[in-house]
């Protein structure tokens, strides 16, 4: 653990510029909502500024030199990405606009030339909308069948029922490495073992998990794996999939147009190589440059120590809550999650407790944070959910817990 | 915050004086925020001579769709439905007695979209109601 003691959050804090800014005179800015999106550094904003400023130009065919400039930073990037999942080669991350897209990437070109009629697709209950409605769309269009693990009483993913669920011989396992809601890390390596022996493919999101633990594509024999940039204090508009060369070769094109084909003639076309295939059209270039420093910012500091960082405050933010008579957080306890703490004030709805927070400066988010199905099941239909990343600090969550107290005030 | 959370809000919030579903009823209307879960029933008795004779609203949200919808029922209360197509979101405003941005707007909203969709006998509520 020497590198936990190496990380200095005041000294990463001096990174993001918007973290010295007030919300209203006199209120300083405490952002706790990095689960929805994280702040990002200079050095992401000043990669993007420089592109534009600079290197500007489309990629790929243009032979002038602000062309092969851009080609190599936009390439430069996809390598960054694919060191940091420690995926085996570049080629097998493919850029799309965020996870979801990434999702329904993997639901229409993979999903729909591979499962048919009465073929089971396993979820979780825990699931955001994004890994949810791809398979319901494609369970109406072609007769899968979406079953779900549960979430145990204690917030985690019931194993014993996963168990019991591959006995139906599942085509495809599509599960959250980490709830969005309840911050619960579910045992990804066991889930895919256990997919594999039954036969299935494996889908994992990582829109949570990629951010906020270190993820290796390999160690976890991951088949495809969705992450989103501005979730990891990259810019929005880009993410990526992450695939095994074998699958993505065997996928049809997603979207047709420029750059995803070989040769194309009046009646036919014949398509490039992974990853081309999948990004038709001129992408989002300067965003993948600011992904790719992103990634790079992220791993500079080193993912053990942003995991030990955030479990640090997760402990001691879930230890103060508890603390506030009234509140109810919903979760396992903090060795099984990461920095995400959703709850419920007994009398008050999460949207007055979200704007009586704002109003100290706090913000967080209210609602049902896109995992509606999970909020049913705990019988609530919003919770108010504070979340944190590696620039929060232990002082931000007593701010926090006075900012509760404040809306108790107001309220009781 | 005295100004987003002012007593009467709060009041309404807790101590409501026209929640519950009429039944019977002659107009019936639900309608959900898709940004915060909220959720409104409008339902409505008329009387032989064309006014509002009784309503009543349930559903769940927080204290300002919920205070909103409080109060907008009660000022309903022996109008003509002419007269209730008429109200606009400068009415709800103007019971609420607070300014709020367009986050907590939809809020305030929600419940005279529910009303007015129910009143003009839409399928569908839609924001055009509450311009």
């Amino acid at each position: 653990m020497s590198v936990q003691r190496a990380f200095d959050v005041n000294k990463i804090r001096e990174d993001f510029p918007i973290l010295n800014r007030e919300v209203r005179a006199g209120v300083p800015l405490i952002y706790l909502d990095s689960t929805a999106t994280a702040q990002k550094p200079n050095v992401v904003i000043d990669i993007m500024n420089t592109f534009y400023r600079n290197s500007n130009s489309n990629i790929h065919r243009g032979v002038h030199k602000l062309a092969e400039e851009a080609t190599a930073l936009y390439e430069k990037g996809r390598d960054q990405v694919a060191n940091f999942i420690n995926a085996p080669s570049s080629r097998l991350v493919v850029f799309t606009r965020n996870t979801t897209e990434a999702i329904n990437l993997v639901a229409y070109s993979w999903a729909r030339n591979n499962l048919k009629t009465g073929d089971v697709i396993i979820l979780t209950e825990m699931e955001h909308h994004s890994n949810l409605v791809p398979w319901q769309i494609l369970s109406q269009e072609r007769g899968t069948r979406l079953e779900f693990v549960p979430v145990t009483s204690d917030f985690m993913f019931d194993m014993d029922v996963y168990h019991q669920l591959l006995r139906m011989e599942p085509k495809l396992v599509a599960f959250t490495h980490m709830s969005n809601v309840l911050g619960t890390i579910t045992p990804a390596e066991e889930i895919i073992r256990l997919a594999h022996q039954a036969g299935a493919i494996t889908l994992v999101d990582g829109a949570q998990s990629v951010p906020h633990l270190p993820v290796d594509v390999q160690a976890l024999d991951i088949d495809f794996l969705a992450f989103s940039a501005h979730k990891m204090v990259g810019p929005t508009g880009i993410g990526a999939l992450y695939g095994k060369l074998a699958l993505l070769e065997s996928m049809p094109p997603f979207m047709g147009g420029g750059d995803m084909i070989k040769t194309v003639h009046l009646q036919s076309f014949s398509t490039n190589e992974v990853p081309y295939k999948f990004e038709a059209g001129t992408p989002a270039v300067a965003e993948t440059i600011g992904f790719g420093a992103a990634t790079k910012y992220l791993s500079d500091i080193g993912m053990d120590a942003v995991a030990a960082h955030e479990h640090e405050v997760i402990e001691y933010v879930l230890e103060r809550l508890e603390e506030i008579p009234g509140v109810r957080v919903l979760g396992p306890s903090a060795k099984y999650k990461g920095g995400v703490a959703s709850f419920v004030l007994n009398g008050v709805h999460p949207h007055d407790v979200a704007q009586i927070l704002d109003h100290e400066g706090v913000a967080v988010r209210a609602g049902h944070h896109c995992a509606q199905p999970l909020h049913e099941k705990c019988g609530l239909s919003a919770t108010t959910r504070a979340s944190f990343y590696l620039y929060n600090t232990i002082e931000e969550v007593d701010h926090l817990v006075k900012a509760i107290y404040k809306v108790k005030e107001i309220f009781d | 915050m005295d100004d987003l959370y002012r007593e009467q809000i709060i009041e309404r919030y807790k101590n409501p004086q026209y929640r519950g579903r009429l039944n019977p009823h002659d107009i019936a209307f639900e309608d959900d925020n898709p940004v915060c879960g909220d959720h409104i029933g409008i339902t409505i008795r008329i009387d032989e001579n064309g006014h509002v004779a009784e309503a009543a609203f349930d559903g769940h949200g927080c204290a300002i769709s919920q205070a909103s919808a409080d109060l907008l029922i009660e000022s309903i209360h022996g109008k003509t439905l002419d007269e209730v197509k008429a109200l606009t979101k400068n009415d709800v405003l103007e019971l609420l007695g607070i300014e709020l941005g367009p986050v907590r707007l939809k809020c305030a909203l929600l419940p005279l979209k529910a009303l007015k969709a129910g009143v003009y006998g839409l399928g569908e509520a839609n924001d055009d109601l509450v311009e």
